[in-house]
């Protein structure tokens, strides 16, 4: 039963048909896991907070420094020096205090990463590095755990939502990661700060109706977003027989770390 | 020949049909050794590009790595 105060706050939700009292009820019952409190992280924590997301863990063991601020929202100026995770979890109780945020202040590691992504219904990635982003596709398809990708780069994003056995994963696109130092990140590339607000926001989006069972999930299609353009497209990604994790002869059958995947700056913080 | 290529018309001089590979080349794609190629709508896998080919009206998507972030290093 929703009180009276819950009804106010979420009237704009209650208002759709799609979602109504029992579609927020579900929300308030949703627990989804946010990895990477950085710039596609920070749009999709604030916006399930308010939405009334009833359990929001987040995993990150970065402390917020000046060059974040440009795009990752969720931290302020005075948080310079502080936990990503700590910031974060402040900033999403203030717009909600009603919801759970549960900080895990690590990097998710092949030996860490099952225990985390247990206990939640969806999981976004927002990291910013390939062997996050494979391990979190292995860990979430090994699991039967729906998850958003999302990637970015300079004015360029894509993002993909991966509903293990059901549709295609990371793997079947990308079957291994790029060798190490191979594409550039954002701060050797660059980065326009609104584009991952856009595709954290879209990642935001697709918890949201996974929870509420309505809609369309962004399966078997990767969007592709051009800022400068100012152009979505549509990919139709079929699942990949040969994929090494979910095809009809999968090679990898249980978590491992791509080390090799890692920049040299991502090994410097390990 | 004539491609769909991203989702584009592209008229491919000469041939009748060529390999992923030289296809690659004519385009001038970038980063060919990273990029994912699919073809009518099937992920190809890196090692078929010599030998696959493509032809008249087929649809080809280059896709490729992204990352983000790069924290704070």
């Amino acid at each position: 039963m929703l009180t009276n105060e819950q009804i106010e706050r979420y009237q704009r939700h209650i208002a759709l048909k799609e979602v109504g009292g029992k579609g927020q009820q579900k929300l308030l019952d949703g627990r989804v896991l946010i990895i990477g409190a950085g710039g596609l992280g920070a749009p999709a924590a604030l916006y399930l907070a308010a939405a009334g997301v009833g359990t929001i863990g987040l995993a990150d063991a970065d402390n917020v420094d000046l060059t974040n601020l440009q795009r990752q929202v969720i931290h302020f100026t005075p948080d310079i020096g502080r936990p990503k995770v700590a910031s974060a979890k402040e900033k999403m109780e203030a717009i909600n205090p009603e919801i759970m945020v549960n900080a895990y202040q690590t990097w998710v590691h092949s030996g860490n990463i099952g225990g985390i992504i247990e206990g939640y219904d969806f999981v976004i990635d927002g990291t910013d590095n390939f062997a996050a982003k494979f391990l979190i596709n292995d860990a979430c398809v090994l699991a039967g755990k729906p998850y958003s990708h999302a990637g970015i780069l300079r004015f360029d994003g894509q993002t993909i939502t991966v509903k293990p056995g059901e549709s295609a994963c990371y793997r079947c696109i990308f079957p291994e990661p790029p060798p190490q130092d191979a594409i550039p990140t954002c701060s050797q590339a660059g980065v326009i700060g609104v584009l991952p607000g856009v595709l954290g926001v879209i990642q935001a989006t697709e918890a949201i109706k996974f929870l509420l069972g309505k809609g369309q999930l962004l399966t078997g299609r990767l969007l592709i977003y051009n800022a400068l353009q100012m152009r979505f497209k549509e990919v139709r990604i079929n699942r990949n027989p040969k994929c090494p994790l979910c095809g009809e002869a999968p090679s990898i059958r249980e978590l491992r770390d791509e080390w090799g995947a890692m920049n040299q700056c991502d090994l410097e913080k390990k | 020949m004539n491609l769909i290529v991203n989702g584009q018309k592209a008229a491919i001089a000469g041939k009748g049909s060529l390999s992923v590979s030289e296809l690659l080349d004519e385009l001038n794609v970038a980063d060919p050794l990273y990029v994912t190629v699919e073809l009518n709508g099937d992920i190809l896998d890196r090692k078929e590009f010599g030998h696959l080919s493509v032809s008249d009206g087929d649809r080809v998507e280059f896709l490729y790595f992204m990352g983000g972030g790069g924290g704070s290093c």
